[in-house]
């Protein structure tokens, strides 16, 4: 058997930071042969990224490589010059980041970016350069290369930047390709085409592909073998077959378990009509679904605490000198839909369908164009003022980012009673801290986190803090802005159960805004699938997710990625 | 960017126009022209017709805004306001109070001020951007601790003594240069070497320390990770890469001062008695010589308009995300 091309000896790395260390890798030994692809998974913050970094030597300052050896095909990487480090760095090994947009240069256009790494590997000059970054883009599947070379990376979208970035990783002809979270910021169909893209090169070129995600669905897609990292540590490396048939390590078991799936969806339409039949239907999933007709009482249900109605919002382009508005983007072309007290609708689509833009408008966050919203029988647009002020609190939002939508100079106790201020301006003060303390307790969190600022918490804890928030103004209806996408899997996993708990407690509504349709299975009773402001099909969510009628939300399901091995 | 470019000139227009109001309030509201008459004549000894006179020879003597004695279009036009205000705002700035022609003064006095400000100006960003760089690539060592300790004295050094200071170490002490004065031509450079290097020197404490926290804040980019991973040398990535970025918002401090270099520097032309605007304006501040003090305001102001507009043309220069629209 050859030499691996990759080898990791008992590695560690410590971050100093404010008198701190911090062991970001704590002693890790792997190896990757060449031509594999080898899937480095953990949640975020367990030391993937830093593995890889330290691997190519770029660590951010307050880093440091205090143990261990990493090997390059026999090659000592810690112990060679800047300069030598430097001419292996693109040509050796390329790299791919996550989030195409703050990893590409936003000022040069992306041909030259590709250009660079050629005419600093491969010495080529001019009309040679120019046919070879084509000969790239075209590679990567990048839409017409020759209009786009002189392209800047704000012009192009999210998926045809990763393919950029793949080209600029590939421009070196490396023998080990690294994948930092190739498709974290890309939607479900664009993941797909940037996997499927990923592993067609691997094959065409031969060269390895180390992948590092937290998405298992991702790892059952394209990695032969399979480790897993937790606080530092490797816990478990394994083929891909036994790493989800038979996990060992109980870390691994969790991990495997907190996944949602759309085989999971069996909520009923209704809640007031099956409330203790969703193992029945878990069950039932299993033996192949029996489905019913069509859901007709999707848009007209008894009584309705949402209705919707022909709702639009259109964003104004404005041409000429005076700005007059010309013409309007239709991000939401007349949505119909009625939600019941208790009710879970999933408003599901791709990223600029308009399904964010329907929530907002709802809450009145961003002006609508039409169309009319009947909130417990009453046209909100007939209100005005206080009434409407009343009104409109009933309807909460949680928001996709808890690290960006709450104030940080603010404390979680603040946060908190800043709804309950709104609603009851005469509290006095020990019983409006019980009542931030209640809540608190409410979403998981201790009574002690009141004192906090939103900075000392993790991503979930955030999340909770956001849902308390938007509980304490005691609103009927929460609308969830895709509330689980910024955070792992596992945690995922508790803010899903936290959700529906506190539907079964306290009767709330949900619409709940997401592209993860596995998320969506988990909680929906009926799922609206959006495209291109419209709706395209609605209905209970066995019926869209299992016997999907219409062509595009077919397209959703397929690319969906499920943690099933293939063969 | 033509629809763009004449929007933003339609928008000087009422944005003239207030500054015009205001500067006409300022200067004849607040402060009357029989005030500005005493000031220049005297508050004790001074006889009621020899203000008339006074005013009157300057055309201080029409009403503010309405004429009842004129007939017709002269019931706007023999205003102090028509008569001052509107030729201001055509750049009509007419004889000072000494009777001299003001738009005379200016085109002769901005080639002195010119030949200051422009190469302070251009020396002064090209030493701080490349100082500025230079701690950026020995970051984290002590060489970029002790430049920006120094950095902090410079700044914390008043002008004026670096001007005193300058004059008495190379011109009097070393006889480099001579201490003050201007010549025409060729003959000028002596004079200005010493202005220009002052202006150099004073600026770097807090220029080096902008440019620096712009580079660095751009050093901390994802982008740059990328350009690292392509196998880029440090020295290649802060050039190639993160000073093209850096570009975008040193253009917004650089470019808006552009046009103010006309204007000349008040403190430098004062103490180097070099005949230039900045030094023409202390003059007439001196002598309460309202006329010029009021052309140069409205001037300022203009200045300024312009010099926004500038910096936006240039944003779309150096960002290709920025498209003006």
């Amino acid at each position: 058997m050859s030499p691996p091309l990759l080898t990791v000896d008992n590695l560690a790395v410590e971050f100093h930071s404010g008198g701190q260390t911090v062991r970001a890798v704590d002693g890790i030994s792997f190896s990757i042969e060449k031509g594999e692809s080898f899937a480095l998974v953990g949640e975020s913050g367990s030391g993937k990224t830093v593995t890889a970094l330290s691997v190519l030597r770029l660590l951010t300052a307050g880093g440091r490589i205090t143990q261990g050896r990493a090997l390059l095909d026999g090659v000592d990487l810690f112990g060679l010059s800047e300069r030598d480090m430097c001419r292996l760095r693109g040509s050796k090994v390329g790299i791919v980041f996550q989030d195409p947009m703050t990893f590409l240069n936003p000022v040069l256009s992306i041909g030259r970016q590709v250009a660079e790494v050629l005419a600093l590997h491969n010495h080529l000059r001019g009309k040679a350069l120019h046919s070879r970054v084509l000969a790239l883009l075209e590679q990567v599947g990048l839409p017409e290369p020759a209009q786009r070379y002189n392209a800047y990376p704000h012009q192009l979208s999210g998926g045809q930047r990763q393919r950029v970035m793949i080209a600029i990783a590939l421009a070196g002809e490396p023998d080990l390709l690294i994948a930092d979270e190739p498709t974290t910021a890309l939607d479900v169909t664009l993941q797909a085409q940037i996997l499927r893209l990923l592993k067609d090169l691997q094959r065409q070129t031969g060269m390895a592909l180390w992948l590092i995600t937290h998405d298992l669905g991702v790892v059952a897609q394209i990695a032969e073998r399979v480790a897993v990292m937790q606080s530092g540590r490797l816990v478990e490396q394994a083929s891909l077959s036994t790493f989800f048939d038979h996990p060992q390590h109980p870390y691994t078991q969790n991990l495997l378990a907190a996944l949602p799936s759309i085989e999971h969806c069996g909520r009923p339409a209704s809640p007031t009509t099956t409330s203790n039949a969703s193992v029945g239907y878990a069950q039932r999933t299993l033996h192949g679904f029996t489905g019913t007709e069509p859901d007709a009482t999707a848009l007209t249900v008894a009584r309705p605490l949402l209705q919707v109605t022909d709702y639009c919002v259109y964003y104004p382009v404005r041409k000429g000198v005076f700005q007059r508005v010309v013409d309007h983007v239709k991000a939401v072309d007349g949505v119909s839909f009625a939600l019941e007290p208790g009710a879970t609708l999933a408003l599901v689509g791709e990223s600029g369908c308009g399904k964010t833009s329907l929530g907002k408008a709802m809450l009145g966050l961003i002006p609508s164009h039409g169309g009319e919203i009947r909130f417990d029988g009453t046209n909100i647009a007939d209100l005005q003022g206080e009434a409407r002020r009343r009104l409109c609190a009933n309807m909460q939002i949680v928001f996709q980012d808890p690290y960006s939508s709450m104030n940080p100079r603010l404390t979680v106790g603040d946060i908190v009673a800043e709804g309950l201020d709104a609603l009851y301006p005469r509290l006095d003060k020990t019983e409006r801290r019980e009542r931030v303390e209640r809540l608190l307790l409410q979403v998981g969190l201790t009574v002690a986190a009141r004192l906090r600022y939103p900075h000392e918490f993790s991503g979930g804890q955030r999340q909770r803090i956001c849902i308390a928030r938007a509980l304490a103004v005691e609103p009927k209806l929460l609308v969830c802005d895709e509330p689980t996408s910024a955070l792992d899997v596992s945690v995922q996993a508790q803010i899903i159960r936290l959700l529906r708990q506190l539907q079964e407690e306290h009767g709330l509504s949900y619409l709940f805004i997401s592209h993860d349709l596995a998320v969506v299975a988990e909680l929906a009773h009926r799922v609206a699938v959006m495209y291109q402001g419209k709706v395209v099909e609605m209905g209970e969510a066995r019926q869209v997710l299992l016997t999907p009628r219409h062509e595009y939300t077919r397209r959703l399901l397929e690319a969906a990625p499920r943690c099933r091995v293939p063969g | 960017m033509i629809q763009y470019l004449i929007r933003r000139l339609l928008y000087a227009v009422p944005l003239l126009i207030g500054v015009n109001l205001l500067t006409f309030l300022l200067f004849f509201v607040v402060n009357s022209p029989d005030d500005m008459a005493r000031m220049q004549l005297g508050q004790k000894h001074v006889t009621q017709e020899a203000v008339e006179k006074w005013k009157h020879e300057r055309g201080y003597d029409l009403p503010l805004f309405w004429n009842d004695k004129a007939q017709g279009a002269a019931h706007l036009g023999q205003t102090i306001f028509y008569q001052k205000s509107v030729n201001l705002m055509l750049f009509r700035f007419g004889q000072s109070d000494t009777g001299r022609n003001i738009v005379n003064d200016i085109q002769e006095r901005m080639w002195p001020s010119l030949a200051i400000s422009v190469p302070s100006a251009i020396f002064g960003v090209t030493v701080n951007i490349s100082l500025a760089l230079l701690v950026v690539f020995f970051r984290r060592t002590y060489l970029e601790f002790w430049s920006m300790v120094l950095c902090v004295i410079l700044m914390s050094i008043s002008s004026l003594f670096y001007i005193i200071g300058g004059q008495f170490v190379i011109a009097k002490l070393l006889q480099l240069v001579p201490i003050s004065g201007y010549s025409d031509g060729l003959g000028a450079i002596k004079f200005i070497i010493l202005p220009i290097l002052i202006g150099v020197v004073s600026g770097i404490g807090s220029g080096v320390r902008w440019y620096r926290a712009i580079f660095l804040e751009e050093a901390e980019k994802d982008y740059v990770r990328t350009a690292r991973a392509k196998g880029l040398s440090d020295v290649q990535v802060l050039f190639r890469h993160v000073l093209r970025n850096a570009l975008i918002p040193i253009l917004t401090g650089v470019v808006v001062l552009i046009p103010f270099l006309f204007m000349g520097s008040l403190l430098t032309e004062s103490f180097f008695s070099i005949p230039g605007l900045g030094s023409y304006t202390i003059d007439a501040i001196n002598r309460q010589d309202f006329a010029i003090v009021r052309s140069m305001v409205y001037l300022g102001s203009v200045l300024y308009v312009v010099g926004l507009l500038l910096t936006d043309i240039s944003y779309t220069l150096a960002d290709p995300r920025v498209r003006l629209s």
